[in-house]
């Protein structure tokens, strides 16, 4: 009894910080939704859809999209760097996926803004190539700039834990599915993949909240509207004061990770039992 | 079977060509812009090359040294006070037996888990009435909380990778459980503690959010500085900057798995 004393007396203190300083400003952000004036009301939420419910679909398709997009690549990297017969080209892979996996969001968005830009370097390149003539280049930074932004810098995060999954699959299955004639990429989509489902869910998941609340890219790459819910708060506090409309918008974006922290949560008490 | 291979290296040199261009692209084009003294559309590469832009950053009159000072203090103080809430608590959640022990472990997650933005913005005005705003006090609370998953979740597999036999053969000849810790488990821990210091390290040096809404504009970190002179299009300033950043982080990827043992990794989040 009394160890599990200092059990609880030990874990307190860093239990305490999370509620101090996340769970409560989290409380304090879901009521100050309802704040209007001097009463509680819906009134922030009617303002908020009044002004913003382009963003808020933007927002869904961008984090979906590239919610999408990172799934794939990891799928694929991960699949070569399990499967893959030729040593040479997977230690390459493997040397070189992870590059931009701890480079910081805010440094992602300055590199690429700088590269994407209509007269960044990848259009030089291609100018100087041929491909393009300067008049024909685009800029991209709009909601391509960020998918891009966000898969670039994703991707290894999530490859990262699928490929760890995959190299800890039990080799003889696939072995004997390979000697049975089945073709790598069959065996990828049939074996290997069912087996990593949790891990795959639990990235993308991880990934995806994180996406929803990243304020330097959109800030940095595309700030115009439609812009993220991000951008939107920041500028309604920044511009306006406006800590109503600031936390329903908030609270939306909330809910929307809600529905996919849920999964995650479920993933995870499962994984666990 | 030689041509065969031959044939198979067109397609593979090609796909990863094109990833080595995705990502080294985007970088090779920062390194640039941190020598670029001239540098404008169409030209692929810059006009002129030099270091002027080097000696504006890091001029004493500069903002960038005190920049980095703040964000380096404000780092250490988080590593700092992390480690002294993440190794007790991991200890407790490793070796002692402790009621709803997973639900804590996600307990931790929670900052991770939530848009935090939200949260932020009323930290900060929370922080506003109580005089933290703008300040390093602040800013460090901001990113331990944040932090702190790293930093549990890693001393929690570390010391589960220990060998509980070594601990209780020291405490059978006769050292207490202080002694059994401070001797036996720390030391054998440390590796993998070391790496969650440097998770946390990173994760304040490259903390951007949190401290744009808490200690902006009187605390001014790198990040807060790359992001001004990114808008004030000083793209050579901004560069620079995202440079300092870059290097610890990716210098942290290439040494990770020394710090981060397989049998330590496997035990996250477990």
């Amino acid at each position: 009894m009394q160890k599990r004393l200092l059990a609880i007396l030990l874990v307190i203190p860093a239990l305490v910080m999370i509620v101090l300083f996340f769970i409560v400003p989290l409380g304090a952000s879901v009521v100050g939704a309802f704040v209007v004036g001097d009463t509680y009301g819906l009134g922030n939420f009617s303002k908020s859809f009044e002004l913003y419910s382009s963003d808020m679909i933007f927002t869904l398709l961008i984090v979906g999209v590239s919610t999408l997009l990172i799934g794939l690549f990891s799928i694929a990297i991960g699949g070569y760097l399990t499967l893959g017969e030729n040593q040479r080209a997977v230690a390459v892979l493997r040397w070189l996926y992870r590059w931009p996996m701890f480079i910081p969001f805010i440094v992602v968005g300055q590199i690429l803004r700088t590269f994407l830009a209509k007269n960044g370097l990848m259009n030089n390149i291609l100018v100087s190539l041929g491909v393009l003539t300067p008049l024909q280049t685009v800029g991209f930074l709009d909601w391509r700039g960020i998918v891009i932004a966000f898969v670039w810098k994703q991707t290894p995060f999530v490859t990262l834990l699928v490929a760890g999954a995959m190299a800890s699959l039990d080799r003889s299955t696939i072995e004997a599915a390979r000697n049975l004639g089945a073709s790598r990429l069959r065996i990828l989509i049939e074996i290997v993949l069912p087996q990593i489902t949790g891990t795959l869910l639990v990235g993308l998941i991880l990934s995806f909240v994180t996406m929803m609340s990243v304020l330097s890219v959109p800030l940095m790459i595309n700030a115009q509207s439609p812009t993220m819910l991000t951008a939107d708060i920041a500028f309604r506090i920044n511009a306006h004061g406006d800590y109503g409309v600031a936390n329903a918008l908030g609270m939306i974006s909330l809910l929307l990770t809600a529905g996919v922290a849920l999964i995650y949560l479920r993933q995870s008490v499962k994984d666990r039992s | 079977m030689m041509a065969r291979i031959d044939l198979w290296w067109l397609p593979r040199a090609l796909v990863l060509g094109l990833l080595a261009f995705v990502i080294f692209g985007p970088l090779t084009n920062l390194l640039l812009w941190t020598v670029a003294e001239k540098w404008y559309f169409p030209h692929m590469l810059p006009l002129e090359y030099g270091f002027s832009f080097w000696q504006r950053v890091f001029s004493p009159r500069g903002n960038a040294m005190e920049s980095l000072m703040t964000s380096i203090i404000v780092a250490v103080l988080t590593v700092i006070l992390a480690l002294a809430l993440a190794v007790p608590a991991g200890y407790a959640l490793s070796r002692l037996k402790l009621p709803f022990r997973s639900l804590i472990l996600l307990a931790f997650l929670i900052p991770q888990a939530f848009p935090n933005l939200p949260v932020y913005v009323n930290i900060a005005r929370f922080f506003y009435q109580i005089g933290l705003n703008g300040t390093i006090l602040g800013v460090v609370l901001v990113h331990v909380t944040h932090g702190l998953v790293y930093a549990v979740w890693i001393a929690t597999a570390a010391f589960s990778s220990v060998d509980i036999d070594l601990e209780e053969a020291a405490r059978s000849i006769g050292a207490g459980p202080l002694r059994a810790f401070r001797d036996i488990t720390l030391p054998l821990a440390a590796p993998g503690l070391l790496a969650s210091a440097i998770f946390v390290f990173l994760e304040s040096l490259d903390e951007f959010t949190g401290s744009y809404f808490v200690g902006a504009p009187d605390v001014n970190t790198l990040p807060l500085l790359l992001y001004t002179a990114g808008s004030g299009g000083n793209y050579q300033i901004a560069s620079i900057t995202a440079l300092l950043l870059l290097i610890p982080s990716i210098g942290f990827m290439l040494v990770v798995e020394r710090f981060l043992r397989a049998d330590v990794l496997s035990k996250v989040g477990h």
